[in-house]
């Protein structure tokens, strides 16, 4: 008995100052990150695969994933446009203003989803909108209905892809465009073959960006969507709604499918940012 | 055939001669501005006139009616709280990852990243059940202190801290990383103590950095909604969040109300884009000089 208590004692020393740092903030991030996305884990597959599994075959939550790809489907495709199309006009050129407008293209990501939303009730709500009879009128169907959660969807995450790629294109210079240009390529055949090239990185970097926040956002959605089960709601807005009903492994299933959804645009991420040589490992600590 | 962006740089570049560059809008100009007519302005514009049509009186009694005043309090009183805490501790990690080599160390930087991936919804189902008091985390705490956390200010402020903590280290990690050994040596060689060297020589060079990410975690943690609502009883007065009240009034009906509390949120929104940007430009005014920034 007497034994294993000394190698204890001996091996276990109250950790040196370097090591308490790490140990620190492992500590934080396992109370405030690890175990949370761990009981995300527990409270879905507890039970086996088998009850998780049939949880997924529920036809609302089938509804949900469509709906919350329909929103990314919309969301990414036009922001990457309006991405590249404000990256390209604004880069590379200084003029008066530029900070300001690099300020509002950013405002999204301070302006709180719930404000958002609100904003596009004001616009398009049929009743109380600024736009309410023109929308009426045309016949249209925006606020709780697929394109009010779209527009909700664009305006949260449209930021990402313009930011991503703006200070590389600031960085990369025009030397390689003019190069082409004296060669006789036209606008469009320098955009495909010498701009897009250069920043696919960035571009590949805000795409998982745009992407992973357009299937997870929440407040915006919900505060245009109404909330109907089957019709309006996305794997968010199910995994709220699911809990609330006391449906609690259905809840559990669907934010076992948005958490993968999740480590997958992570680890995407970390990929790409060592393509760009973002953690040097090998580099000696200074 | 007219060409996409590079219209832009060739007008930018003959702009002196011709009309002004702004006056000869390229495609990618006119894309950028219609979209963010479209998705911005036009959003905003409808809640500015909303706002207008109330009135000023009226618009102050419904902006400081008792109910809200009680939200901006938790709403914007934890946000400060747990922005706060993680200025701490995101700096204990940021040093941990860049100073530091444990094993461990990707896995730690992965996750540091997960309250950016993970919906809100999902962080808001996981801490709401493990802070319940029969969860892995409320259980204990129950027992052992009697506190409980889901469905109280205190569940508010844990979800605040979450959404909340990647900013500071984020923000902290590359100044850390540009930062010179040499400074801290020289100071050590002068007779400085480590506590010395760390208040004098580095804290005052990495403050922009946890500033600016203390201020963008505010900022967020203020707007958050959907991991709070989860975890929050949504009780006005006890642990109800402004951006809450908002969908409440919301579905009352009480468009007024609503327009009225967005503003105000709005508002903060505003000012805090201001002073981010303001830390940030100092902190790169500090890179560039930083003997004479202080």
């Amino acid at each position: 008995m007497r034994k294993p208590l000394r190698w204890l004692k001996a091996h276990l020393r109250w950790p040196k100052p370097s090591a308490l740092i790490p140990l620190i903030a492992f500590a934080y991030v396992a109370v405030i990150i690890l175990l949370p996305a761990l009981e995300v884990v527990v409270g879905a597959l507890g039970k086996g695969l088998e009850p998780f599994l049939q949880n997924l075959h529920s036809e609302e939550l089938i509804s949900a994933v469509k709906m919350t790809l329909l929103m990314a489907l919309i969301a990414v495709p036009a922001n990457t446009i309006f991405g590249l199309a404000a990256a390209t006009a604004i880069a590379r050129r200084q003029f008066p203003g530029k900070a300001l407008l690099l300020s509002i293209i950013d405002l999204p990501f301070s302006i709180s989803p719930v404000v958002v939303g609100l904003m596009l009730v004001l616009l398009y709500s049929p009743s109380n909108g600024l736009f309410g009879d023109v929308v009426n009128s045309l016949g249209w169907k925006i606020i709780f209905s697929w394109p009010g959660m779209a527009l909700a969807t664009i305006i949260v995450t449209f930021p990402f892809m313009a930011r991503e790629v703006i200070p590389l294109l600031e960085e990369e210079g025009w030397d390689q465009e003019e190069a082409a240009r004296t060669l006789g390529a036209s606008n469009w055949q320098v955009f495909w073959k010498v701009t897009l090239p250069s920043v696919r990185w960035a571009v590949l970097y805000g795409l998982i960006l745009t992407t992973a926040r357009a299937l997870g956002e929440f407040g915006a959605v919900s505060v245009v969507s109404g909330n109907i089960a089957g019709q309006t709601q996305t794997l968010p807005l199910f995994v709220e709604d699911a809990y609330k009903q006391y449906q609690t492994e259905l809840a559990y299933g669907a934010a076992l499918v948005l958490g993968g959804v999740a480590l997958v645009s992570l680890l995407l991420k970390l990929l790409v940012e060592q393509m760009i040589g973002g953690l040097k490992d090998d580099q000696p600590i200074n | 055939m007219e060409g996409l962006p590079m219209v832009s740089l060739a007008a930018g570049r003959r702009a002196g001669a011709g009309l002004p560059s702004w006056l000869r809008l390229s495609w990618s100009w006119r894309i950028t501005w219609l979209y963010l007519a479209l998705v911005l302005f036009l959003p905003l514009g409808a809640m500015a006139l909303k706002a207008a049509a109330v009135g000023p009186v009226q618009f102050w009694e419904l902006a400081t009616t008792p109910e809200a005043i009680a939200t901006y309090k938790i709403s914007f009183g934890l946000s400060f709280v747990a922005a706060l805490l993680n200025g701490v501790f995101g700096l204990v990690i940021a040093w941990a990852l860049v100073r530091c080599r444990f094993p461990g160390r990707r896995l730690l930087h992965a996750l540091i990243d997960l309250p950016f991936a993970l919906p809100t919804a999902v962080a808001g189902l996981a801490l709401a059940s493990i802070y319940s008091t029969n969860g892995w985390l409320g259980a204990p705490l129950k027992a052992l202190f009697g506190i409980e956390v889901s469905f109280t200010w205190l569940g508010v402020a844990i979800a605040m801290v979450f959404i909340s903590l990647p900013f500071v280290v984020r923000s902290v990690e590359p100044v850390l990383e540009a930062l010179e050994i040499d400074q801290e040596e020289a100071a050590w060689c002068l007779g400085a103590s480590p506590r010395q060297t760390l208040v004098k020589v580095v804290l005052p060079q990495l403050m922009p950095a946890i500033l600016s990410g203390v201020a963008q975690g505010y900022s967020r943690a203020v707007g958050e909604y959907g991991s709070v609502v989860m975890i929050s009883s949504n009780v006005p007065f006890k642990d109800l969040i402004t951006p809450t009240l908002i969908i409440q009034k919301l579905e009352e009906y009480d468009f007024a109300s609503a327009t009225v509390i967005g503003m105000v949120m709005l508002a903060f929104s505003l000012v805090s884009l201001v002073v981010i940007n303001g830390l940030q430009v100092w902190g790169r005014h500090w890179e560039a000089n930083p003997t004479t920034a202080a």
